[in-house]
């Protein structure tokens, strides 16, 4: 019988080829915007913990609360030791201390008089050593346009359009301006390895990567940090585990009572993210919802148009002595299996489309100017084995609704009428 | 099932309501239908000939009395049950042929074996057997929209006993043919009645067909009016 209904679908194209091409379309749309949202939000979290939170983040209690300042007077003490404690109690991360700063950047001129300065950002880490975790985290090595990493003490890299502003390269000298923990003023002379590409606007205009070492002993923050980051080795976010590490932790170390005593939050809490999250998800679920009922809607007014059509073969299929419901079960297959043959042309389509922009990526960096978000210019879709699946439920679900409900009418559908109706 | 008759109307009374009036289409038929007969309801329109058939189709069912048709009562039959003796035991042709468009000659006379879960082999075997009988099997893979009339009626007759049925309704065969298919179409149906001994039952105002029949019942205003037996032989 399928094989049947399969002959009279491929022939009849009226009946096949209008709601393959609906829940085609549909089912693009849906796999395709699933997989785009899934790749921004993958994206904007991998950039937000690789740059600003990690997968876990320990601060003081007081740094949290004044974080927007970065206020390193505050910063937790002691770092060598707490990262040998948390490298034996969770083996299975990565940590890595940081340390960031504001401040001012004075480009001198050939008479070390001021050339030129700007505010600036920056971000320590530990740059010099080579099994750092910082060159694959920050992806130093593609990032540099010019020049080098840093191999020496007081070597620097400067975002590349910062540089082009200040009008230095590799190889020349900027000096440091800002203060130390304990509030007094500091200035230290850096010379710039390397220009590097972030990728985020907000960085590209004004920021700076120092090794850390240089900043702790600038800043008189020898053995301390503004924060320590953990990262799953795996790069992937896990909310489970991460939940369970940061309670253990907080329960081990935080006191309340201690306002210097260490912390320990996970990347939806530390980056605000969590609600916006959830109402991503809560958007996907919404998305899905109004491409099945839409879909339905049409595929119900298809179904009903169909029905019309093929009101003439399903008198003869009544009166020959096919049930009702055989019928309708026979409707409801045939709609499956143009649901499933839309399905996977849709899918093929959108996870084609979203894969092309997962590598090539979407230039939306005009929109980024003025941003001050962890928002890379590069948009990229994420094809996920989500991405190959979703489609198939407004696709399947909605030819099925639709046809269920337009094939209500064979039950209303008197036998008695038959010849009549079939002799017209 | 009585030996002695295939089909049995008793007392058979049709009501519909017509607003605040009702219309009776039959009123107190009482016939009984042998194997192997070659009949026909005659009379003109709204004279009740395609309501019989309808109760006989298992189609409706009769507002008063009685109708067994191969020992089932017609109006004690669920939907199910109506459709299932339908599907093995009585075989329907159309005046408009009513062929799937979509599919091919012989997926057409396949079809009601399909219903009835015959494994692929044997099917095939049937179909080709029936449409050899309507001298179409070289047709077998023709779309129903390269026939002619007469041969999309030849095939709708396949599509009609491919599964052996007892009983074959036919509601005005002829009406959109002509002559010569006509009678080409009324031979090919005596032929089967007789070597298949598949009983036909027509309705019809049609005298071609009118000329084949073994047995006429009249009806006029829903009543037998005449029942009459002939020899085929001198109708012809």
């Amino acid at each position: 019988m399928i094989k049947f209904l399969i002959k009279g679908l491929m022939r009849d194209r009226s009946r096949s080829l209008f709601p393959v091409l609906t829940v085609f379309a549909g089912v693009f749309l849906a796999v395709f915007l699933y997989s785009y949202i899934n790749g921004v939000v993958s994206d904007m979290l991998k950039m937000t913990a690789h740059y600003q939170t990690g997968h876990l983040r320990i601060m003081t209690q007081a740094y949290a609360k004044e974080i927007n300042q970065n206020p390193n007077d505050l910063a937790l003490i002691g770092v060598n030791e707490l990262l040998q404690k948390l490298n034996k109690k969770y083996p299975q991360m990565i940590w890595t201390p940081r340390i960031k700063f504001g401040g001012l950047l004075d480009i001198p001129d050939e008479n070390r008089e001021t050339k030129i300065q700007s505010p600036v950002i920056g971000i320590a880490v530990n740059l010099i050593s080579k099994s750092s975790p910082e060159y694959k985290l920050l992806n130093i090595k593609s990032a540099i346009i010019s020049g080098h990493i840093p191999n020496n003490p007081g070597e620097i890299l400067i975002a590349d359009e910062f540089a082009k502003k200040l009008n230095v390269g590799p190889g020349d000298t900027a000096t440091l301006i800002s203060s130390t923990m304990y509030g007094s003023m500091t200035m230290v002379n850096l010379k710039i390895a390397g220009t590097v590409y972030f990728g985020i606007t907000a960085m590209d205009r004004s920021a700076i990567f120092t090794d850390i070492s240089d900043i702790q002993s600038a800043l008189d923050m020898q053995d301390a940090a503004g924060e320590i980051l953990g990262f799953f080795p795996d790069d992937i976010y896990h909310d489970e585990q991460a939940t369970l590490i940061a309670s253990s932790f907080n329960e081990e170390f935080k006191n309340p009572e201690d306002k210097f005593s260490p912390q320990m939050g996970t990347l939806p809490k530390e980056s605000g993210l969590s609600d916006y999250l959830a109402t991503i998800n809560s958007m996907s679920i919404v998305i899905i919802a109004i491409f099945i009922v839409t879909m339905s809607i049409v595929l119900w007014n298809a179904g009903l148009m169909g029905s019309l059509r093929r009101y003439g073969e399903i008198g003869v299929r009544l009166a020959i002595g096919e049930n009702k419901g055989h019928i309708y079960r026979t409707l409801i297959l045939e709609s499956m299996i143009i649901g499933i043959f839309g399905s996977i042309l849709g899918t093929l389509a959108g996870t084609g489309i979203a894969y092309l922009i997962q590598v090539y990526g979407l230039d939306m960096s005009f929109l980024f100017k003025k941003s001050s978000l962890m928002i890379p210019n590069e948009l990229r879709a994420r094809v996920t084995s989500g991405s190959f699946v979703i489609g198939f439920i407004p696709g399947i679900f909605s030819t099925v609704l639709g046809t269920s409900i337009a094939g209500i009418g064979i039950y209303k559908r008197q036998t008695s009428q038959l010849f009549k109706e079939l002799e017209v | 099932m009585n030996n002695s008759y295939l089909i049995k109307t008793e007392h058979i009374k049709k009501i519909y309501p017509m607003g605040l009036t009702t219309l009776i289409a039959l009123d107190d038929i009482n016939l009984t239908f042998k194997k192997g007969e070659f009949a026909g309801l005659v009379g003109p329109s709204g004279s009740g000939k395609t309501t019989l058939l309808n109760i006989i189709g298992a189609l409706d069912s009769p507002s008063e009395g009685s109708a067994e048709v191969l020992g089932k009562k017609v109006e004690t039959l669920s939907h199910r049950s109506a459709a299932h003796l339908r599907n093995w035991y009585i075989g329907f042709i159309f005046q408009t042929f009513n062929l799937l468009p979509v599919y091919t000659v012989f997926e057409n006379v396949e079809f009601p074996l399909l219903l009835q879960n015959i494994p692929s082999p044997k099917r095939k075997k049937l179909v080709m057997e029936a449409l050899e009988w309507v001298g179409l099997a070289d047709r077998a893979n023709s779309k129903p929209a390269h026939l002619s009339g007469g041969e999309s009626q030849r095939v709708a007759i396949a599509r009609a006993i491919v599964k052996k049925p007892e009983l074959v309704l036919a509601d005005e065969p002829t009406a959109n043919l002509d002559a010569e298919n006509s009678h080409h179409i009324m031979r090919t149906m005596v032929q089967l009645n007789e070597e298949l001994k598949i009983t036909f039952i027509f309705a019809t105002h049609d005298e071609k067909v009118m000329r084949y029949l073994k047995r006429k019942i009249s009806l006029n205003d829903g009543k037998v009016e005449k029942d009459e037996i002939f020899e085929l032989e001198v109708k012809k």
